[in-house]
């Protein structure tokens, strides 16, 4: 199915979905050099975010994250594209310094899509593409 | 948000890689903030400077940045004294980090002047009215306060973005709507000098992110103490504008406050009680950067004397070069005169435990940034604890 969206961080993308309700900070949660989260207290410990389609409501924390998030690119650890419900100037920064599409104001039944599912992000066009959604 | 045709160009990358993804910038902001357009700012100062602050990845980034700012930008205070660094116990391997940050601004054709009081050695930085894309909280609220220019609180990508484009996203502090007070705040109390950062140190805790304006009693503060005032609320809050009746530039427009909030003498006292300077182990003034009429204060209190603790001045390197005999007088008496960053931003505060300052900002960020107990005092007390008169 097609979801309609806003483009934050241009360009296309499509990998496995890793979704999470929570909020993610990329100064703390996230180790710049592996690519995994590291935050035993978040939702994704010990999840690998390179290559996905990280789907989460939005960032939080320092404003370093939009750093880490272009530390990660460069390693080759980034997210393939990233989907937010409402992005917030931390991650659309990262994403965009970063060259990672980002789109967001995406219903919340994207949070209902499976970690592993199939997701193109389509951001010039202002479209997600999910091959089913499930939950 | 609206995009002007040389905009959209930009936008769709018709000057670059580089500027189009700083319009991006612009543009992301704009939408989540709900900016109808751009607006030219007249200057931008950069925060991601400190090396602490940025680490390698902020250096990476700006490292790989390339294109040339368009209007004058300078930046935020660095980790360190860039010349003397060693003497304030910095490592090698910082130093080495922190100067290959200042050299990727300078590619970009930023100013390599790092100071928290860009408006103390420019006057061509900003005038009442102006846009701007400035980053420091303190330079932020002293722009939108005292001088009655126009600026956000911009993070390091959105000043540089700001700088190479030479505009930024028209919302918050931009419009006039956001500009009325939310606070009225009555002093019954003849203040002076560190009074007005204990002020500032209460005001901001009440009143976070709200507008205050200040109606005082007594006399007129000087620009040293709203740049002192305006410096505490904005660390012990996120106040990035407020007023001071028949001082600064007035409000747009009626506006009625949604609280009254009441302070003296006494509330003003409870702050110095609460954070005494006894136990410090070192003394640091500067925070917002010394004045030149700050330096002179310090060197007529300190001349022919000798300090018993590590005291620093921190100011701004042309403030120090425009005043090399005060700095002298200084540095005679033990104290050091360092340029380029504040007892704030730099990691060789760390090994201190307990701080002695004459400033609210400090007060508010001391604990929680370099991890030093953190004391209060007007610029008398803090020389003579520096000097050994009192414990």
């Amino acid at each position: 199915m097609e979801i309609k969206c806003h483009r934050v961080a241009c360009g296309s993308a499509r990998g496995p979905a890793l979704v999470t309700r929570e909020a993610i900070s990329f100064l703390g949660n996230v180790d710049a050099n592996t690519g995994m989260v590291v935050d035993p207290a978040h939702e994704l410990f010990g999840q690998c975010i390179a290559g996905k389609v990280l789907i989460f409501p939005g960032g939080k924390g320092s404003t370093v994250g939009s750093y880490v998030i272009y530390q990660l690119k460069k390693r080759g650890l980034a997210p393939a594209a990233m989907i937010n419900i409402r992005s917030e100037p931390i991650v659309a920064v990262g994403a965009i310094i970063s060259g990672i599409p980002l789109v967001d104001r995406v219903t919340e039944e994207i949070l209902r899509v499976l970690s592993g599912t199939v997701v193109e992000v389509d951001a010039d066009r202002r479209l997600v593409r999910v091959s089913e959604l499930t939950g | 948000m609206y995009l002007s045709r040389e905009e959209e160009g930009i936008y769709q990358g018709e000057r670059g890689e580089t500027l189009r993804r700083m319009m991006e910038i612009l543009v992301a902001l704009g939408d989540i903030y709900g900016a109808e357009r751009l607006v030219p700012v007249r200057s931008v100062q950069i925060a991601g400077v400190s090396y602490k602050n940025i680490g390698e990845a902020g250096l990476e980034w700006i490292s790989d940045l390339q294109g040339q700012v368009v209007v004058p930008s300078i930046l935020n205070p660095a980790g360190m004294d860039l010349c003397r660094w060693k003497e304030m116990g910095i490592q090698e391997e910082f130093a080495q980090k922190q100067q290959q940050t200042i050299e990727a601004y300078r590619r970009l054709g930023v100013t390599i002047d790092c100071t928290c009081t860009p408006y103390q050695i420019y006057q061509g930085l900003a005038g009442r009215g102006d846009h701007l894309a400035w980053s420091e909280s303190s330079a932020v609220s002293y722009a939108n306060s005292v001088i009655g220019a126009r600026t956000n609180r911009e993070g390091g990508p959105s000043a540089l973005a700001a700088a190479l484009v030479g505009k930024t996203a028209l919302y918050g502090y931009h419009l006039d709507e956001n500009r009325r007070p939310s606070h009225l705040v009555e002093v019954e109390a003849d203040l002076r000098g560190s009074d007005y950062g204990a002020l500032g140190f209460l005001v901001g805790r009440t009143v976070k992110d709200g507008v205050p304006f200040f109606r005082l009693k007594g006399r007129r503060p000087s620009p040293d103490e709203l740049k002192a005032l305006g410096a505490a609320m904005a660390a012990s809050g996120s106040v990035a504008l407020y007023y001071v009746e028949n001082v600064t530039p007035e409000p747009p427009g009626p506006w009625q406050p949604e609280e009254t909030i009441r302070l003296g003498r006494k509330e003003i006292d409870e702050v110095y009680a609460k954070y005494p300077g006894s136990g410090a182990d070192a003394v640091a003034l500067g925070c917002p950067h010394c004045s030149g009429q700050e330096l002179e204060w310090i060197a007529g209190l300190l001349q022919g004397q000798k300090v018993q603790k590590e005291l620093w001045v921190c100011t701004a390197r042309k403030i120090a070069e425009e005043h090399p005999q005060l700095v002298a007088t200084i540095e005679e008496s033990g104290a050091r005169v360092f340029c380029d960053t504040c007892m704030v931003v730099s990691p060789a505060t760390e090994r201190f435990s307990r701080m002695m300052t004459s400033s609210g900002k400090a007060l508010a960020y001391l604990p929680g940034l370099a991890g030093v107990q953190a004391g209060l005092g007007s610029l008398e007390e803090c020389i003579d604890v520096a000097l050994g008169r009192r414990q």
